[in-house]
C-alpha cells in the first residue's frame, strides 16, 4: 500500500464521515481515524456499507487503557485524559486497504463502548476479550461473559494498575483437601528497569 | 409421553480430539449439535502483559511460543512491528532467509495439521509420515539456531546468524550400525542449503503419498464433504483468514496482495476452494504444501548465489560482532547497553500482519518511546477461527465437531496467548 492510496482513503472518509469524524492521521502508511464513543455504531456501519470504504473484515479488536502512557509523547489520536480506549483494525478485502479506528470512552470509571458485533459478528469474542482483560463494557453485546481468565476471575489484568503477578495465588491444600486461593507470596521485582529517553537521546554520535 | 430435552455435554478439556485444552460445553438433541460453547483461556498465560514488562528483545523467545507449530512465523510479525516502529532496514538476504524459513514453517504446521486432522477423522497412518518429515524440517530449525522447536532466530534487523555450512550429524549407536548411520547422513554431508535443496526434492512425492492416502479416499470424503460449509461472505464478516477464508473461495492472500519482505519477487500461486466445506480447505492446504515448496527452492537457488549480511549493522539495534565488542569501545557501549536496557523505540503504533499458516497473524505495537512496549496486541488467526465454532458446528452431528476442530487448526498456544 503506498501513501496516495492513503491520502484517497482520507479524503473519501473526510467527505463521507465529515463532523463524526474527531481527527485523521497517517503514521508508516497506516491510516487512523478517531470517532466519538457515541458514533461508534453509526460510523461502523457506513464504513462497512459504504462502496467506497468496503471494511468487510474486522481483523482486530484491541482493548487500551491510557493511563501510564504520559501526555509528552501521546500525540496520535489524543485520549485527552480518558483512560481507556478500543482500537479496531479493518479490512476491506474487495478494495485491499486498511484503517484503524480508534475510540475512547468517556467515563473513566465505568467505560461503555457500543458493541459492533452486529455490524461484524467477528467481534464477538474480541470484545468479550476486552471486557475481561480491560472491564471495558460493550453495550448490545448478547453474551458479555470472561473469556481468557479463569472462572471466578476477580479485576481487569491488563490495567496498568493490576500487578503483573496478579494478587491471588491457587495452591492444593491437603488439610481441606481442596484448591484454595491465596494471597500472592511472590515479592514483586523488575529486572530492567523501565526507561523513557527524551527525544533525540544520543544523537551526538552518527546512525 | 415422556418429555425430550437438549441435554448439555462436556467435551474436553483433556479429550485427545481437543487438541491441547480446549473445553467444549456442548447442547445436543440425540446426536446433533444445537450449541457449541468453546471455553477457552486455560493455557492463558498474559504474553502481552508480560511482554510489557521486558524489553523489546526478551519478547522475542515468547513469540515461538504462542503458535507453539509456526514459530517462526510469529517471530516473523512481531520483528516486522519493530522494524517498522523504528524505520531500520533489514539485508536482503536476510529477507530471503526469512522466506525461506516462513516456508519451512508453513510447511512444518501443515504437517502436523493433516497429522492430527486424519487421527482425529481416524486415519492413523498420516501421522506418522507427516512426523517422518517434520523431523526433517525441525532439524533445520536445529541447524540454524540450536533449537528444534523454539527458535527465536529472527531478530529486529535481522536474524540472528548466518545460515552454516554443516549439518548436524547421526552418530552410530548400539540400534543403528555404521552402515546405516552412514545411509541416514548421505543428505547431511553438505551444507544446509544442500540439506534443504534435497528435501524439496523429495518432498512433493511425499505430498503424493498423503494425497494418495486421503483425496479420494471414501471414509475420508464421506467425513469431510460438505462439513462445516461457509460462505465467502460469512466468512469475511467472521474475520477469517488464511485457508479458512480460501477455502470459502475468497483469493486473499497477504503474500500476494499486501507482500511483505521478498514475496513479491518469487513465483507461486495462492490455491482456492470452491464449496467452503472442510475438504476444500484440505485441498488448499495440500496444494500450500507444494507452493511452499516452490518458494523454498526459489529461496535456495537465491540464497546460494548471494551472499551478504544477514543483520543490519545499526548497533543500536543489532549486536555488534564478538571481535569488534572485544576490541572496540564504542562497540562495547552498545553491546553492553543493548543488552542491559535495552533499544529504545520512538513513539508511534504500528500493525504489521503476515501471512501465517493459519490466518493473519498480526501484531499491534503500541510505544512511549521507552526500552519496553507500552502495549502489544497479538492478532492470532486461531481465535476469530475458533469463535466461529458455534455457527460452524449448528446442526451437524457430535463426530463433525471433531472434523471441525480440525479443519480450522486449532492451537492453544495462540488462542489463549
Amino acid at each position: 500500500m503506498n501513501t496516495s492510496r492513503q491520502e484517497a482513503l482520507a479524503e473519501v472518509l473526510d467527505s463521507i464521515l465529515a463532523e463524526r469524524l474527531v481527527s485523521q492521521h497517517c503514521l508508516f502508511d497506516e491510516l487512523t481515524i478517531v470517532v466519538h464513543a457515541k458514533d461508534v455504531d453509526s460510523v461502523s456501519k457506513v464504513l462497512r456499507d459504504h462502496i467506497e470504504l468496503g471494511f468487510d473484515t474486522l481483523i482486530d479488536l484491541c482493548g487500551m487503557d491510557y493511563s501510564t502512557y504520559g501526555d509528552e509523547v501521546n500525540a496520535l489520536g489524543k485520549p485527552g485524559g480518558r483512560r481507556f480506549g478500543v482500537v479496531y483494525h479493518l479490512l476491506s478485502i474487495p478494495l485491499n486497504q486498511r484503517l484503524r479506528m480508534k475510540v475512547f470512552a468517556e467515563d473513566n470509571e465505568f467505560p461503555v463502548i457500543d458493541s459492533v458485533t452486529d455490524i461484524w459478528p467477528g467481534a464477538n469474542w474480541f470484545e468479550r476479550e476486552a471486557f475481561d482483560l480491560y472491564g471495558i463494557v460493550f453495550q448490545g453485546h448478547t453474551d458479555l461473559r470472561r473469556i481468557l481468565t479463569d472462572y471466578g476471575f476477580v479485576g481487569n489484568p491488563f490495567r496498568k494498575d493490576f500487578p503483573i503477578s496478579g494478587y491471588v495465588e491457587m495452591r492444593y491444600d491437603e488439610e481441606q483437601k481442596r484448591v484454595i486461593y491465596q494471597p500472592v507470596s511472590i515479592e514483586p521485582r523488575e529486572i530492567t528497569p523501565l526507561v523513557v529517553r527524551e527525544q533525540n537521546y544520543g544523537d551526538s554520535y552518527a546512525e | 409421553m415422556a418429555e425430550i430435552r437438549n441435554y448439555t455435554m462436556n467435551f474436553g478439556p483433556q479429550h485427545p480430539a481437543a487438541h491441547g485444552v480446549l473445553r467444549l460445553v456442548l447442547e445436543l438433541d440425540g446426536e446433533v449439535v444445537r450449541r457449541a460453547d468453546p471455553h477457552i483461556g486455560l493455557l492463558h498465560r498474559a504474553t502481552e502483559k508480560l511482554a510489557e514488562n521486558k524489553t523489546f528483545l526478551q519478547s522475542v523467545p515468547y513469540m515461538d511460543r504462542l503458535d507453539y507449530v509456526s514459530m517462526m512465523v510469529n517471530e516473523h510479525a512481531y520483528v516486522l512491528a519493530i522494524e517498522k516502529l523504528l524505520q531500520i532496514d533489514v539485508p536482503i538476504r536476510a529477507q530471503y532467509i526469512r522466506v525461506m524459513f516462513d516456508e519451512i514453517t508453513r510447511i512444518l504446521n501443515h504437517l502436523l495439521w493433516i497429522g492430527a486432522h486424519a487421527l482425529d477423522v481416524g486415519a492413523m497412518t498420516m501421522f506418522l509420515y507427516a512426523f517422518r518429515e517434520r523431523e526433517d524440517l525441525m532439524d533445520c530449525y536445529e541447524a540454524v539456531s540450536g533449537a528444534r522447536l523454539h527458535a527465536a532466530y529472527y531478530r529486529p534487523g535481522g536474524v540472528y546468524r548466518d545460515l552454516p555450512d554443516t549439518m548436524p550429524q547421526y552418530q552410530s549407536s548400539k540400534i543403528h550400525s555404521e552402515k546405516q548411520t552412514r545411509s541416514r547422513n548421505e543428505n547431511r554431508e553438505g551444507s544446509l542449503l544442500d540439506f534443504i535443496e534435497d528435501f524439496t526434492e523429495r518432498f512433493p512425492t511425499y505430498v503424493d503419498e498423503y494425497e494418495t492416502l486421503l483425496t479420494d479416499n471414501r471414509i475420508w470424503k464421506q467425513r469431510l464433504v460438505d462439513i462445516g460449509v461457509v460462505s465467502p461472505g460469512r466468512a469475511k464478516a467472521l474475520g477469517f483468514t488464511g485457508p479458512m477464508l480460501r477455502g470459502s473461495g475468497v483469493a486473499w492472500d497477504l503474500r500476494k496482495k499486501q507482500p511483505y519482505e521478498v514475496y513479491d519477487q518469487l513465483d507461486f500461486d495462492i490455491p482456492v476452494g470452491v464449496n467452503g466445506d472442510c475438504y476444500d480447505r484440505y485441498l488448499v492446504r495440500m496444494e500450500e504444501f507444494r507452493q511452499s515448496n516452490r518458494i523454498i527452492k526459489q529461496c535456495v537457488d537465491w540464497l546460494r548465489k548471494n551472499p551478504g549480511p544477514v543483520i543490519t549493522d545499526n548497533h543500536k539495534v543489532a549486536p555488534p560482532s564478538r571481535v569488534a565488542m572485544k576490541q572496540n569501545m564504542e562497540e562495547m557501549i552498545h553491546h553492553f547497553k543493548l543488552f542491559s536496557e535495552g533499544f529504545h523505540v520512538p513513539p508511534g503504533e504500528a500493525y504489521v500482519g503476515v501471512e501465517h499458516p493459519k490466518g493473519e497473524f498480526g501484531i499491534y505495537l503500541v510505544s512511549n518511546g521507552a526500552n519496553k512496549p507500552y502495549r502489544l496486541k497479538i492478532r492470532a488467526p486461531g481465535f476469530a477461527h475458533l469463535a466461529a465454532l458455534d455457527e460452524m458446528s449448528r446442526g451437524h452431528m457430535i463426530a463433525d465437531v471433531v472434523a471441525i476442530i480440525g479443519t480450522q487448526d486449532i492451537v492453544f498456544g495462540e488462542i489463549d496467548r
